[in-house]
């Protein structure tokens, strides 16, 4: 019964999304206020209607209804509760009802938060998301419906893949999510602007805040991705430029090339065709991503199916989506125009090459990532392209754009001076040469490709001081707290990006050159030696976990003769699927990570294991944080707040916002009230 | 610099840049290609000398063999039509497993030795790596072929 209600509420939502898509857009173009009005009601009943949909799954799969086809597959009796809920999006099916479901999500929230917009514009964003959902709903109730029944019902379900049952993965998908459906509200600002004709700084200062926060759900969903790689996969590896991997790469360099057009647009009225071509590009390739993970093209863990009527759906929502959204750019860019103009040396120009590099890399990864797919479907023989030619290729890409994020914030709008600027940042790149020439040897041994690496970071970091002692001396009276005060919020959180982006390079750098990894043969009462710590292995006994069984290693580590602590890495079968795992155990510290894994057991309680010591490990992972922070401080920015508390003057904060625009430095650190 | 002359060297500098990038990257794109071969193929001598490519296809039943380092191990990829030997230092994959599929990535020795430096056995118990796959089925119609 409540399976069929989740059937019932999703044809519903269905055709609330295909009145959201038709009626707003016609009455927006022909000037109807009523089918105007029609979009946020409609909007807010699509959003009930899924959530009855989700949470019918979401029982099914909590009170093992077997029945259904989908819990059958993928869920069991013995599966712990939290893993039972994670299970409704641990498939095909039900990741894209919940991918339908965050979409009309971010549908509520933009007809929440735009009261302020002209209604014309919020009917049109909202119509553009609506034809989106209704591709969704249309392709989870043709090919993929996750309330199909299974008659007769299974005694028992066949398990959630075991590499799924995880914390790290119960947020993981969700937050991919929510980044991938966030850059369909760019994307629908995007299509309105192109339908309106009419794009300005307000239109960018609306879309910003929605793209910003897409871009760090991304982040985030991706920092959990390749953390739970790294201690879930038991190989010590943090990315592996999987075709997984990228596809959910790929948005995001071009979201983050995105979320730097946007600022020029808002500020200067520049790149205003190229914003919105990257915010068409940016969603396309979340949608690329989402179907190239879940359609079973690529065979791996996150792919369930291999349906030729899904793979035909999918490539036709492609082409209609991207299609249309180019040939509507094409049509109606003109009138959007292009925008003020700059100078050659000016912060506008390095922003255009930073956002130029970004789309070249994104366009290589892209490339790596297809092109064997593609030859395969053409029967061209099968060949694979392996983390080699990413790392070959993005290095040199990134070395000019970290070089320019680090010059960029210190050059003015319009009009930069080349001789002023090599003045101005002189000791910042003495300090960082210096520095990342000595601190190879503080670990222990030079190399070139770490000082290289270290260089790069440090020179960020470098800027960054500058920059904001330059801003303070600028910023009149009063004392060094007064002055910090006086720093807008966006101010400070493009700084703490690009921090987040030197902690990672570091990160990156030091765990590559430095880590060292041994697999050995280990009998009782052996010992490793690596990095300064002693491993001595005691054995691996039998321990029964909810549903499985597992060989759980006994490993002590002692530093200088002393016991630090004992780790218990497992190797584990479960129940139900037979499948066996390795969960290897991490002693995770602020300078390294030490990790164990179990490998085979061998004879007379021997066995092979495998050991690493892995420096500034943990630092990728907090880099991707701050990123992620500095985006979350970015649309806290007072301007933002200040428009849902002062819809009355509108008008007035936008003839403002253009005197503001003209003097960079009122525009970010200026009260305008 | 007049405005006309400004905007051409933003083109120009533009373009060479744009250049130069996919230069770079089609070049790399070149030269990190690794292409698979069945065992068949190797046999066939198609597969080249000293240079890196995949192999892929069961583990023969029966050929794992660990040396006495522990860490060592031999195994016989076969698609059921031609075999190679292959020989691995490194810990397997967890779903690694005489009878299932698999594929190796490294060089051919000369003494017809596969030394693999990258095993995949992927995350599924029942999943088959798709060239493995389709090693098998290359070999399956050959042998079709020859006994008509």
């Amino acid at each position: 019964m409540i399976p069929e209600l989740g059937n019932f509420a999703l044809i519903l939502a269905l055709l609330l999304a295909i009145t959201q898509g038709t009626l707003p857009i016609i009455g927006a173009a022909r000037g109807i206020p009523s089918w105007i009005a029609l979009a946020r009601p409609v909007v807010q009943g699509q959003f009930v209607f899924l959530a009855i949909a989700f949470g019918c799954l979401a029982y099914s799969f909590v009170n093992n209804d077997f029945s259904v086809m989908n819990v059958a597959r993928n869920s069991n009796s013995e599966l712990p509760i939290q893993y039972r809920i994670a299970a409704s999006w641990g498939s095909h099916e039900g990741s894209l009802l919940l991918w339908v479901f965050m979409l009309s999500a971010w549908s509520v929230a933009v007809s929440v938060f735009s009261r302020h917009l002209p209604d014309e514009m919020v009917a049109r964003v909202l119509g553009v998301m609506g034809l989106v959902s209704v591709g969704f709903i249309l392709f989870l109730l043709v090919t993929s419906n996750p309330f199909d029944r299974l008659l007769p019902a299974a005694f028992e379900g066949s398990d959630l893949n075991p590499l799924l049952q995880d914390p790290g993965m119960v947020i993981h998908p969700p937050m991919l999510y929510m980044g991938y459906v966030g850059f369909s509200v760019a994307f629908a600002f995007a299509i309105a602007a192109l339908l309106s004709g009419e794009m300005d700084a307000a239109w960018a200062r609306w879309s910003r805040p929605w793209t910003t926060v897409a871009w760090v759900f991304l982040t985030i969903g991706i920092m959990l991705g390749s953390w739970w790689a790294y201690y879930e996969l038991g190989w010590g590896g943090w990315w592996f430029w999987d075709p997984v991997e990228n596809a959910s790469f790929l948005p995001w360099l071009v979201g983050t090339a995105l979320v730097h057009s946007l600022a020029v647009t808002e500020k200067r009225g520049s790149f205003k065709s190229w914003t919105v071509l990257l915010a068409i590009c940016a969603f396309s390739l979340s949608l690329l991503g989402t179907f190239l993970v879940r359609s079973g093209v690529l065979t791996s863990v996150h792919a369930f199916a291999t349906d030729p009527a899904r793979g035909v759906f999918i490539l036709a929502f492609l082409v209609i989506v991207i299609g249309s959204s180019l040939l509507l750019f094409a049509w109606r860019a003109p009138k959007v125009g292009l925008g003020g103009k700059f100078d050659l040396v000016s912060r506008e120009s390095m922003l255009l090459a930073n956002n130029l590099l970004l789309m070249v890399a994104a366009g290589s990864v892209l490339l790596g990532t297809l092109y064997p797919l593609i030859m395969d479907s053409l029967d061209l023989g099968k060949i694979s392209v392996g983390p080699p030619y990413f790392e070959a290729v993005f290095v040199p890409l990134m070395t000019p754009a970290i070089f320019l994020m680090g010059l960029g914030p210190l050059a003015r709008w319009k009009q930069a001076s080349l001789p002023e600027l090599m003045l101005r940042l002189r000791w910042a790149f003495g300090v960082s040469v210096v520095t990342a020439l000595l601190m190879p040897f503080i670990m222990g041994e030079w190399k070139p490709l770490v000082s290289f690496g270290l260089l790069l970071a440090f020179w960020v970091i470098a800027t960054i001081f500058v920059s904001i002692r330059q801003r303070l001396n600028n910023s009149g009276q009063g004392g060094l707290f007064t002055k910090l005060a006086r720093q807008s919020r966006s101010y400070y959180s493009m700084h703490l990006a690009h921090f987040g982006i030197a902690v990672f390079i570091i990160g990156v750098t030091l765990v590559n050159g430095y880590e060292t990894e041994k697999d050995v043969r280990m009998e009782i009462g052996s010992t490793v030696e690596m990095g300064g710590y002693t491993f001595r292995f005691n054995g691996a006994s039998p321990v029964s976990g909810p549903n499985y069984q597992a060989m759980r290693g006994d490993i002590e580590v002692l530093r200088n003769g002393e016991k630090i602590r004992v780790m218990q890495p497992e190797k584990r079968t479960y129940n139900a699927s037979g499948m066996a795992m390795t969960e290897p155990a991490i002693d995770t510290g602020f300078l390294r990570d030490l990790y164990v894994a179990l490998g085979e057991p061998l004879e007379d309680g021997a066995w092979v294991v495998r050991v690493y010591h892995k420096p500034f490990v943990d630092w990728i992972w907090f880099g991707c944080l701050l990123m992620a922070f500095g985006g979350i401080l970015a649309v806290t920015d007072r301007r933002y707040r200040l428009k849902v508390h002062t819809k009355h003057v509108e008008t007035a904060t936008v003839a403002d916002d253009k005197r503001v625009a003209s003097n960079p430095r009122l525009s970010t650190g200026g009260k305008k009230a | 610099m007049k405005p006309r002359h400004r905007k051409l060297a933003i083109i120009v500098s533009g373009v060479s840049a744009l250049g130069i990038a996919a230069a770079l990257v089609l070049n790399a794109f070149e030269s990190n290609m690794v292409f698979f071969f069945s065992p068949s193929q190797v046999a066939a001598n198609e597969a080249p000398r000293g240079k890196s490519f995949r192999i892929g296809g069961l583990v023969e039943e029966g050929s794992i063999k660990r040396q006495s380092d522990g860490v060592t191990v031999n195994f016989v990829v076969t698609d059921t039509a031609k075999v190679i030997p292959v020989v691995y230092t490194g810990i397997l994959p967890d779903l690694f497993k005489e009878g299932k599929g698999v594929v190796a990535q490294g060089k051919l020795s000369a003494d017809g030795v596969f030394r693999a430096d990258e095993v995949l056995a992927k995350h599924d118990e029942n999943y088959m790596p798709p060239e493995a796959a389709g090693a098998l089925e290359q070999a399956r119609i050959q042998k079709t072929v020859m006994t008509q």
